[in-house]
């Protein structure tokens, strides 16, 4: 056993996270927020050169996956600095196509998900679609049944504003049957695998921003970071984040293997990495006083991710209701 | 990355299974916390002691099995998962053994751990004094010099298992006006029967003697039972803080094991009153595995040559909210029933559910607080400021 990230991977999450530090990720979720796609589609392009969109493409569609540990770590870094944009629902989209091994849909859409061409939603058991308005295609999946469409109703503001919500309409059938079905259970692993790995970066970053914070603020003439409610509260925030890592790196595991329990761990790690990060949040809320609820604060747009990443792709009571099926 | 076993470890572990399905009791002992528990715990350490199961990571000149601590682990896996009595041993093995290996004598180690790990000597702990807990530093209980060894005064408290026990170890304070706290302190081992020693149990939540107040007036130590230099002593024992802290003291197998049978209870009820339990249960499930998880990566990161320091803080904190989260879970589940002591004739799974919630109540307390832990997080996992605490 060696339960630990390989030299390799431990690289490729640097390189991904000194990428994203450089290209100022805050003017891209504001433009992205407000419904202005340039800067976001750019970011999505050097995410596809750094061969994150590749690790959901098997090598015959020009990708070098599935690599579902990879996919983990490369999340975790994307959570990290709040990149905004359907990552998940593209990734979990191309794992959807590979699965069913329908060679046209497949060979259509997955090279240019893995070249960073194609921006693609997917909506499977929920009534919206995530940045429908930025994709090029979103792959609708009802029940045994998937359809292709690029209409879609009214863009309605979410909680986080930079995640755009609107309901797909209409679309063609790519395919029905059982298979659709296996297809997407399997999608939606990916999705929450993915999900989750944004929740432990995203609460990452938060905790270490509210650190900082803490220990620059000074009130009664001290650093707050010198007070014992702060710092337990802080504490409590690692301690979170900390047990959620390992869930998530062996859900990644269980789903590269294809075994049996993946659906168990995978929906395990959600529930603790979901609330690990939107507890960060509250906390980099609390702790950053009123300055922290502020819109033109930056910390804002992390904060406010926290809670849809903990319900997207399934709600913690949904995923605890997955953890406890036999 | 991987989590994957060696076929050596394999074997190991059905090595283990086949040995506690055949000697694990079918029925649970009594407290080990009552005269007659703690007799019939110790009579279990030596059955394990005679097949090399009592302590299987020590080498096997003193008894154990050489095992690495994934072996350890999955031992520990294996044994709660078979439902095997807990260890009244398990100060000795767990705090004081690591530190003779680190700092005793090979005379003392010859003499000391093999009794240990039959069970013929079981030790309780001796830390904490009526005014020194978090602060242990502060200790006021003596050692003074004498010939050949040394005079033991003053008042040890909550010394677990020393109602029962047989011998005990602490820190003494052999060099007065030190300029610091730390400084001038002895490790010491002595017998619970010596002559100047007074044994006066102390009850629990539960009422039951799972610790006593010593009080010490001129109990002679010989010099063979200091451990480590005299004046020493609070390095000598923050080596076994660190073990008590770290990997060794709660096994992530506890966990994982109350967990699946916390599943299999809730299955079992015929109709939950209340469905938000069902979300308890998982999170119970979900807990469990983290732990177990966090606990391969750190056995991983020692393979690698890594080491645990301040990191056991988070583990301390974590699985002790964990146990009681889950027993409150189960009391929930039983509704009425979980209302009844352990010793109650119609306890649900022999009382096991109340002696766990009773013994998971003491977790955030001993091993160092939580609120201690919580301030080791801050100021070295995250470098905040030392403050007031």
């Amino acid at each position: 056993m060696r339960f630990l990230l390989s030299d390799e991977q431990r690289e490729f999450a640097r390189t991904l996270d000194g990428m994203l530090g450089a290209c100022g990720t805050p003017a891209v979720v504001r433009a992205w927020a407000s419904g202005e796609h340039k800067p976001g589609r750019d970011l999505w392009a050097r995410i596809a050169e750094a061969g994150v969109f590749g690790l959901a493409v098997p090598e015959r569609y020009d990708g070098m996956g599935p690599l579902p540990v990879e996919l983990a770590v490369a999340f975790t870094e994307l959570g990290r600095h709040a990149v905004p944009g359907p990552l998940v629902e593209t990734v979990a989209a191309a794992a959807f196509l590979d699965r069913l091994g329908d060679g046209a849909a497949a060979g259509e859409w997955l090279p240019k998900i893995a070249s960073g061409d194609a921006v693609v939603g997917l909506c499977a058991g929920a009534p919206f679609a995530l940045d429908a308005d930025a994709a090029d295609a979103v792959l609708v999946v009802r029940g045994d049944t998937v359809c292709r469409t690029d209409a879609h109703g009214p863009v309605q503001p979410s909680l986080d504003p930079a995640r755009r919500l609107s309901r797909p309409l209409g679309g063609t059938v790519l395919a029905r049957g059982p298979a659709v079905a296996a297809a997407a259970a399997h999608a939606v692993d990916i999705a929450r695998l993915t999900t989750a790995a944004q929740a432990l970066g995203l609460g990452r970053a938060l905790l270490t921003a509210t650190v900082e914070h803490v220990k620059r603020r000074t009130q009664f003439g001290v650093a707050i970071g010198s007070f014992q409610a702060v710092k337990h509260r802080l504490a409590d925030t690692l301690i979170g984040l900390e047990f959620a890592q390992p869930l998530v790196h062996a859900a990644a595991l269980a789903v590269a293997a294809n075994a049996p329990s993946a659906g168990r761990e995978v929906a395990a790690a959600k529930v603790a990495a979901g609330e690990a990060g939107h507890a960060a949040a509250r906390t980099a809320l609390q702790l950053h006083g009123a300055l922290g609820y502020t819109e033109e604060l930056d910390l804002s747009l992390w904060i406010r991710k926290a809670r849809p990443l903990r319900d997207a792709w399934g709600t913690p009571a949904d995923c605890r209701a997955r953890v406890l099926a036999v | 990355m991987n989590l994957d076993f060696t076929a050596a470890e394999e074997t190991f572990r059905t090595a283990a299974r086949d040995w506690l399905a055949r000697h694990v009791p079918a029925t649970p002992l009594p407290s080990l916390e009552t005269a007659e528990g703690f007799a019939a715990h110790r009579e279990w350490e030596r059955r394990l002691f005679a097949d090399r199961w009592s302590v299987v990571s020590w080498p096997e000149e003193y008894g154990g099995r050489g095992a690495s601590i994934l072996q350890w682990l999955i031992f520990e896996e294996e044994y709660y998962a078979a439902g095997a009595p807990g260890r009244v041993s398990q100060n000795g093995i767990n705090l004081l053994a690591p530190t003779l290996f680190e700092h005793g004598t090979d005379e003392q180690r010859a003499r000391i751990l093999g009794p240990m790990a039959s069970g013929e000597v079981i030790w309780a702990q001796a830390w904490s004094e009526p005014e020194a807990g978090s602060d242990l530093a502060s200790l006021r209980s003596t050692a003074v010099r004498t010939d050949g060894g040394w005079l033991l005064g003053g008042q040890k408290t909550w010394s677990s298992r020393a109602a029962f026990a047989d011998r005990a170890f602490g820190l003494f304070r052999s060099e007065p006006d030190t300029p610091k706290p730390h400084q001038g302190l002895t490790y010491l081992m002595f017998p619970l029967d010596a002559p100047g020693v007074t044994v006066r149990p102390l009850g629990r939540l539960d009422g039951k003697p799972a610790f006593a107040e010593l009080f010490l007036d001129e109990v002679f130590v010989p010099d063979a039972d200091v451990i480590g230099e005299p004046g020493q002593g609070w390095r000598v024992a923050m080596s076994t803080a660190g073990n008590e802290r770290g990997l060794t003291l709660r096994s992530p197998g506890r966990f994982t094991a109350a967990a699946e049978r916390l599943a299999a209870l809730w299955r079992a009820a015929p109709e939950p009153a209340d469905p938000a339990l069902g979300d308890r249960v998982a999170d119970a499930l979900i807990g469990a595995r983290a732990y177990q998880l966090f606990t391969y990566a750190g056995a991983s990161r020692l393979a690698a040559g890594g080491s645990t320091g301040a990191e056991s803080s988070l583990n301390k904190v974590f699985w002790s909210e964990l146990d009681i989260a889950l027993h409150e879970t189960a009391l929930d589940l039983l509704g009425p029933y979980g209302t009844l002591a352990d010793d109650a004739e119609e306890a649900p799974a022999h009382g096991s559910w109340a002696e766990g919630y009773t013994f998971s109540l003491a977790g955030p307390i001993y091993a160092g607080t939580n609120e201690i832990q919580r301030d080791i997080i801050a100021e070295r996992l995250l470098g905040l400021p030392k403050g007031r605490r």
